[in-house]
């Protein structure tokens, strides 16, 4: 016996794309997914910013080529031991596994809207999430989201804040909601729609031509200034409360429809796996890396790898770079360490 | 701001450092009770110290409330409280010398 598993944990983007360069590399990974299909989030998505791009097109590609990785459906890591560099595995199946190395791709989770109860989510009928208007563009069912007439976008719900306990920017939601914001109007075209926003982080390629399209081509009303608080009118209309910071004035605005740009918070699975692995939590609470620089994929456990969203807010591109980078390390580790079918 | 005079602001700062930490969300004033029928406004009373407009600051402080609801609020988690009575205290103080 020559031939040592790759262990990836999670069949999302960055568990996929992991699992496809390792193949490409020669080695021999399984993707251990909990739920019964792969994509994570990106399966819930729609459109991708900056471009509104179809995420079932990067889905699909995704998918194609992990099409001959082997992959665990409905499967969670129950036990993992280590004897040398060598990890033994058992999933919840009782299916076992021998691991060269890990590769944890566990992502994220987003941040429960009704922790942030000034908001109202799940009080109010018409205010909803990023993810709920999301999936409402992908099947267009959401009886909430009727000819609304004037819609707000809420920027940094369960970002920046300290009294949620996340200070970090989850750095994905302004550029989301600007997209949203376009897409809405592009249905309603006689709504008006307002971003709450405190900065905008519009930081990536093609980014800014999102911001400079939203207010040319989609009139969206970028409003600096946080929302406070969210109540009900006697007609059954949303009452947002916030201060225009700009004009140094305190607002209130009548709504029909509020979406909450949840941020990312660390995955519960990313939890279990850090538990069995003895991996510490970084100062926002992800998974910790060896260094923020050259150790990106590494943790401090040899032969444990990281990639994607579950060690810091990641947008897609950084994602997948990440899930190469990883793959690679992971290459010149088995070369140093153990697979022996790479010592030369 | 060549010549802004920094003395109020540095000794509150001394006692209060978190008052460099406001980010300028606009929650307090949103929230602010006494903003609803005055120009109250907690994170405008910070910059107003921080660019040397003491007076003005200290006719804002003047229409406080002291409720304590930005200090609930404030996405930082600015000790706003301590702050507001900093600011009363030093002031009256510099008056009575
Ligand atoms: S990306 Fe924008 S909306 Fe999201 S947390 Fe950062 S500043 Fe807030
Ligand atoms: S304590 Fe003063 S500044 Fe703060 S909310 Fe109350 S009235 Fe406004
Ligand atoms: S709530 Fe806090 S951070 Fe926000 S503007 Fe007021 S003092 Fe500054």
């Amino acid at each position: 016996m020559n031939e040592y598993r790759i262990l990836i944990i999670g069949g999302g983007p960055a568990g996929m794309e992991t699992a496809y360069q390792l193949k490409n590399l020669g080695l021999n990974p399984v993707i251990i997914e909990r739920n019964d299909k792969l994509g994570g989030h990106l399966a819930q998505w729609d459109r991708l910013f900056p471009s509104s791009d179809s995420a079932e097109t990067l889905l699909e590609k995704l998918k194609d080529q992990t099409k001959d990785i082997e992959k665990k459906l409905n499967a969670k890591i129950s036990n993992i031991t280590k004897e040398g560099n060598i990890f033994h595995v058992t999933l919840s199946n009782g299916i076992k596994y021998d691991a060269a190395a890990i590769v944890i791709c566990t992502g994220f989770d987003l941040f429960k809207a009704e922790k942030k109860q000034e908001y109202g989510y799940g009080i109010y009928n018409n205010v909803i999430t990023n993810a709920e208007l999301e999936d409402y563009f992908k099947t267009h069912n959401d009886k909430r989201i009727d000819e609304p007439k004037r819609i707000g976008f809420v920027h940094c719900v369960g970002s920046r804040d300290v009294k949620v306990n996340n200070t970090y920017c989850s750095k994905v939601c302004c550029a989301t909601a600007l997209k949203q914001a376009c897409e809405i109007k592009d249905e309603f075209p006689y709504a008006d729609v307002y971003c709450f926003y405190m900065d905008l982080r519009m930081f990536g390629k093609g980014y800014e031509d999102l911001y400079l399209k939203a207010q040319k081509d989609f009139d969206i009303k970028c409003v600096r200034g946080r929302v406070c608080e969210v109540s009900e009118n006697i007609e059954g209309k949303l009452v947002i409360k916030a201060e225009d910071t700009l004009l140094g004035t305190p607002m209130k605005m009548t709504l029909d429809l509020l979406v909450l740009m949840c941020g990312m918070e660390k995955s519960k699975s990313s939890n279990e796996i850090q538990k069995m692995l003895n991996i510490n939590n970084n100062e926002d609470g992800f998974i910790e890396t060896r260094d923020n620089f050259s150790g990106l994929n590494l943790t401090k456990e040899k032969g444990v790898f990281v990639a994607g969203a579950c060690t810091s807010p990641k947008t897609l591109p950084d994602t997948i770079a990440e899930a190469r980078a990883a793959a690679m390390e992971v290459f010149n580790y088995l070369k140093v360490n153990g697979q022996p079918s790479l010592v030369q | 701001m060549d010549n802004v005079d920094l003395k109020l602001f540095n000794k509150i700062e001394a006692l209060n450092p978190d008052i460099n930490t406001c980010m300028a969300c606009g929650l307090c004033t949103a929230t602010c009770t006494a903003g609803n029928f005055t120009d109250m406004s907690f994170r405008k009373i910070i910059l107003m110290l921080q660019r040397g407009k003491d007076k003005e600051a200290i006719e804002l402080v003047k229409k406080c409330m002291m409720c304590g609801k930005c200090m609930m609020i404030c996405s930082r988690g600015i000790n706003t409280r301590n702050i507001l009575l900093s600011i009363t205290r030093i002031y009256n103080e510099e008056q009575n010398i």
